[in-house]
């Protein structure tokens, strides 16, 4: 029962950080609570024995995405004197539509069943490195290979971006 | 459980004890190398020298600037410090020690990820210097931050795929499956160690690592003569001496995983002459005699070779470095397909081990290991 505990104090320090994504004034400050965000989440995945998609998600997220996040923010140096004004129009629709997604998110939680642990014991080979890997290259073989072309037209397209400005440039 | 805390904190005490004393042979390989005497006032040989530079850091003036982001000002190196010491938890320091009929594993965890957390904590190391940095309010550190990030996370690929290539011949991503692997010297008419087996592989971890280090000469994050002092600028007190201990510690295990990862970490020839707790410890010893090695390496590197300008590293790290880690990695490939016998016109062993595979997740929990791992 100690598990349940802890899977309750992180998943309400991941809410909790997560609300200060939104919540913190400062973009540098909010990015920094996303990366702890990121490190609650995998906190979840250990708990449920998937330590690979938990380092995975460490060094691709919190190592690279967030990192690349940060440097813009640095960059750009935005203040809250230098903040564009926005109308309050566009809160309210920003809140009509974060509201909408959420009610669909909870309306399609609605089947789960609350009653089962949240943690199941016999769990211990399901997120090891290679059942993963071998589940992804025979039962979901598929899927895994279109998402790998979907990455590699994305990284031909960044390559290709960046070589044409460069172009224009010269 | 005792007995991993005591492994932990001594761990702790050593990785911190080593890295104050790496302060020193720095400066006597440094002046070794430019023909001069190097500290040798404190104590005999120099040998207090470190302490008295910790405790010359202790004692200055916690100095903060005016208009510092106060938190992540403090945070910046303890971040940088953090990250360098938890990197050590995987790394398998020497066989099973045997005391009073108890096996205890010279290492805090030998998780199935153990490379993974590795590369993990080391992607996670740029915060440190990226906050502190920004958060120092100062436009040569925030200068300093963003070569500094920018470096790692280009050279982070080429290193990651380095690892990938020996984690394929391994067929494991625990390093001490990686070490135990390369038992000995000499195995089955070639040397057992990845270094040989993998040069090219070596060569491009060695240089990445160096870079992951930001040592010479890819130190641009501190290049003293356009940025003053990089991202620590406007460190000063202990917080600077977390920056700089933060990077000795970083070279210790670094030195140490090259030493894991390619020279048989605590394998050495003739080891099989030995067992039980003299083998245990003669193999720490020779683990950390490659370890130090790799350390005076990398020092020699520093005095020896200028900085690169900033172009050339970029233009190194994904112009050169990459490619040549993924054609390696596609060679090994191809080389572990035809060993395991993929373009012989015999499928029977392959097909026989898809059917194998093809059972549902969770029911059969007693997976066999993958027959790549045996083959190399």
């Amino acid at each position: 029962m100690s598990l349940d505990i802890l899977f309750y104090i992180l998943g309400g320090l991941t809410i909790g950080t997560a609300l200060m994504v939104v919540l913190s004034k400062h973009p540098v400050r909010s990015v920094l609570y996303l990366v702890l965000t990121f490190f609650l989440i995998s906190a979840n995945y250990v708990l449920m024995n998937a330590q690979f998609i938990a380092i995975v998600n460490i060094i691709v997220y919190a190592g690279a995405i967030m990192v690349l996040f940060l440097f813009v923010l640095m960059l750009l140096n935005l203040n809250k004197e230098n903040e564009p004004k926005h109308s309050p129009l566009m809160t309210i629709g920003a809140a009509v539509a974060g509201g909408g997604l959420f009610l669909v998110v909870v309306a399609a939680m609605r089947e789960a069943i609350l009653a089962a642990p949240m943690i199941d014991a016999n769990s211990e080979q399901v997120g090891l490195v290679e059942n993963l890997g071998k589940v992804l290259f025979t039962k979901y073989v598929l899927p895994f290979e279109v998402s790998s072309i979907l990455f590699l037209a994305a990284m031909v397209g960044a390559v290709l971006l960046a070589k044409k400005e460069k172009q224009t440039i010269e | 459980m005792i007995i991993k805390l005591i492994i932990v904190v001594a761990l702790f005490a050593i990785t911190l004890g080593i890295a104050a004393y790496l302060t020193l042979m720095e400066r006597k390989v440094a002046a070794w190398m430019q023909d001069r005497i190097g500290p040798d006032r404190a104590g005999p040989f120099g040998l207090l020298q470190p302490l008295a530079d910790g405790g010359k850091m202790f004692f200055k003036e916690d100095f903060r600037p005016t208009n510092a982001d106060k938190w992540l000002f403090i945070i910046g190196p303890g971040i940088a410090m953090f990250t360098s010491l938890i990197t050590g938890a995987v790394i398998p320091w020497g066989p099973d020690l045997k005391i009073a009929g108890e096996t205890i594993a010279l290492q805090v965890a030998d998780v199935n990820i153990g490379i993974l957390f590795i590369m993990g904590a080391v992607s996670i190391g740029v915060y440190g210097i990226m906050i502190g940095g920004w958060a120092s309010n100062n436009k040569f550190a925030l200068f300093g931050a963003i070569r500094a990030s920018s470096q790692m996370i280009s050279y982070e690929l080429a290193m990651g795929v380095s690892v990938i290539t020996i984690v394929m011949m391994t067929g494991s991503l625990s390093i001490r499956d990686i070490v135990d692997q390369q038992h000995g010297f000499w195995d089955n008419g070639w040397f057992s160690w990845n270094v040989f087996k993998q040069p090219i592989c070596f060569i491009v971890f060695l240089i990445t690592a160096l870079a992951e280090c930001n040592r010479a000469p890819f130190d641009l994050a501190e290049c003293e003569s356009e940025l003053i002092g990089g991202y620590h600028t406007e460190y000063g007190a202990m917080k600077l001496g977390f920056f700089l201990f933060a990077e000795y510690v970083n070279m210790f295990i670094s030195c140490a995983i090259i030493s894991a990862l390619f020279f048989g970490g605590y394998n050495f020839p003739g080891m099989d002459n030995f067992s039980g707790n003299t083998l245990a410890i003669l193999g720490t010893l020779v683990f950390f005699a490659k370890t130090f090695f790799f350390v005076f390496v990398f020092m020699w590197i520093r005095w020896t070779l200028p900085r690169f300008r900033y172009d050339q590293l970029m233009h190194i790290g994904w112009k050169k470095m990459i490619p040549i880690a993924l054609i390696n990695l596609l060679i090994t490939g191809v080389v572990i397909a035809y060993t395991e016998g993929w373009f012989s016109k015999n499928k029977d062993n392959e097909s026989a081990s898809n059917v194998k595979m093809e059972q549902p997740l969770g029911v059969n929990t007693s997976f066999e290991k993958t027959k790549t791992g045996n083959s190399l």
